[in-house]
């Protein structure tokens, strides 16, 4: 007896339904929503803009900062207080991480990227959704980006080795499971983001990570349609 | 800020009985509400007028009552105003107008006894249900106050208990049984620049402001809730006939609330 049929019917490689659209966020310079499953992002980018207090300002490359943030009452359970907490904090760090890479920060000195993170509502895979609504906001904004980035979840739940864990899957009881978001340059194929808890084998590892690049470029596409979408001429005007 | 300059070409317009995007004095931008938002609240709405977009979004707690009041439930009301939704503000505690918007969403609900305190009891001097609200800004344009106010009564409307066993409240099991709504409180804030009276105000024509008056109102007309802002005093004829308008176009707003 193993993990032979995953809660919710997906198969092993199958992302949950994946929803996105760009510019959602009128005041800011770029924004965008991306839902998978019952996991929602929005994401909002202003700037660049000078940074203040002046000595954080770097002279050689602009500042990317990101801000996660889940809504008080996005939390599988009870409330969520608002504002940053640890945790929080911790996804915002290795937010900024994930999304640098391709951001072309050199074109911005003393400047500083803000990047607001909001979640309406989670089922797990939270900082991911967030990187890719953050992703497309980045680039909504005409920021110089060398691609765009899309992170999801891999892992082990059980004996099986699958994608895009939701949260009854997270809370598996009958087996051991890996918990392990990603993100995935594409055009390099490296990745910027790795967590993990849980527990795997190195060969097993391996093989998520694999599982990962190699459905990592679905979400891609849709990230792209979501923003030629934005600025589709549309035939009623 | 006030500017001058924008304040005569505002001024030009109402003149004319219009605004700067083509409206009445009198007209509320276009409504967009949806729910059910977001599916880990007890109850949830968006409200969008014109491009100022707003998320209410309720938690059913477990609390206990408070002393002097062994038998009445709880009403919490929270607004955050995301640095997201504007430029304008900043992370960080929440700032005057934030607690400014929730306290006068949250009067307006409480005091218009929609929600009946008391059948939030489950053991009197001991458990309450609170209902806690969480107000969060995405866009703003102007008029939060309207909008925060309408996703509210929205969201409450169609808040469901999660499962409570006694002991422990399931979060993930809803019930069937909805938070029980008896009035619908709706709020609509009244605008005074120069003699002008209009409302729905967009960011521009609200930074140019010399008065608000906030009113909400119920069915049968009466009025459960004001707030005063603004700078400038209003004389009583101002307060008849903003009171007057906020009342009319209330009768508007209730009909999304249906």
């Amino acid at each position: 007896m193993g993990y032979s049929q995953r809660l919710d019917g997906r198969k092993l490689d199958e992302l949950r339904p994946i929803e996105a659209k760009a510019g959602v966020i009128k005041n800011a310079d770029g924004s965008a929503f991306f839902r998978i499953g019952k996991t929602s992002a929005y994401a909002a980018v202003y700037g660049p803009r000078e940074l203040y207090p002046k000595f954080m300002q770097d002279p050689s490359k602009g500042i990317l900062r990101c801000n996660y943030s889940m809504m008080p009452f996005s939390g599988i359970g009870e409330r969520v207080r608002p504002g940053p907490n640890r945790r929080a904090r911790e996804i915002s760090l290795v937010t900024e991480k994930a999304l640098a890479p391709v951001v072309e920060l050199g074109e911005f000195p003393n400047a500083v990227i803000d990047v607001f993170i909001e979640l309406p509502q989670t089922d797990a895979g939270s900082r991911c959704a967030g990187i890719c609504a953050a992703s497309m906001a980045l680039a909504d904004a005409g920021i110089p980006m060398k691609d765009l980035v899309a992170a999801v979840s891999v892992g082990k739940v059980h004996d099986k080795i699958l994608v895009d864990l939701d949260y009854n899957e997270e809370a598996y009881e009958d087996g051991p499971v890996a918990d392990i978001p990603i993100a995935l340059v594409p055009s390099t194929q490296e990745i910027s983001l790795l967590q993990m808890d849980g527990e795997i084998s190195k060969e097993e590892l391996m093989q998520a990570l694999e599982l990962g690049r190699t459905v990592i470029p679905q979400i891609i596409e849709i990230q792209k349609k979501a923003l030629k979408e934005k600025y589709a001429i549309k035939d009623d005007q | 800020m006030q500017n001058t300059t924008i304040k005569q070409h505002l001024m030009k317009a109402f003149q004319q009985n219009m605004r700067l995007d083509g409206r009445g004095l009198e007209e509320f931008r276009k409504i967009e509400v949806e729910l059910d938002i977001s599916k880990t609240a007890e109850g949830s709405a968006r409200v969008k007028i014109g491009d100022t977009e707003v998320l209410a979004g309720v938690k059913m707690i477990i609390s206990n009552p408070f002393p002097d009041t062994p038998e009445d439930g709880a009403i919490m009301i929270n607004a955050e105003f995301l640095p997201m939704a504007s430029a304008r503000f900043e992370s960080g505690p929440p700032g005057i107008e934030s607690i400014e918007l929730a306290r006068i969403v949250d009067r307006g609900l409480r005091e218009s006894k929609a929600i009946d305190v008391k059948k939030l009891c489950i053991k009197k001097g001991e458990k309450v249900w609170a209902v806690s609200v969480d107000i969060i800004t995405m866009n703003d344009d102007g008029n939060l106050l309207d909008a925060a106010a309408l996703a509210t009564i929205l969201a409450v409307k169609h808040t469901r208990y999660p499962s409570f066993d006694g002991i422990e409240v399931d979060y993930k099991e809803l019930t069937d049984t909805p938070l029980e709504i008896t009035k619908i409180p709706i709020t609509v804030t009244v605008c005074k620049t120069g003699s002008y009276i209009f409302v729905d105000p967009v960011s521009e024509e609200e930074s140019n402001i010399d008065a608000r008056l906030t009113v909400t109102t119920m069915q049968d007309g009466n009025i459960c809730a004001l707030q005063k802002g603004g700078s400038m005093p209003l004389s009583l004829k101002d307060i008849s006939t903003m009171v007057d308008l906020a009342a009319k176009k209330a009768e508007e707003l209730r009909e999304l609330v249906k």
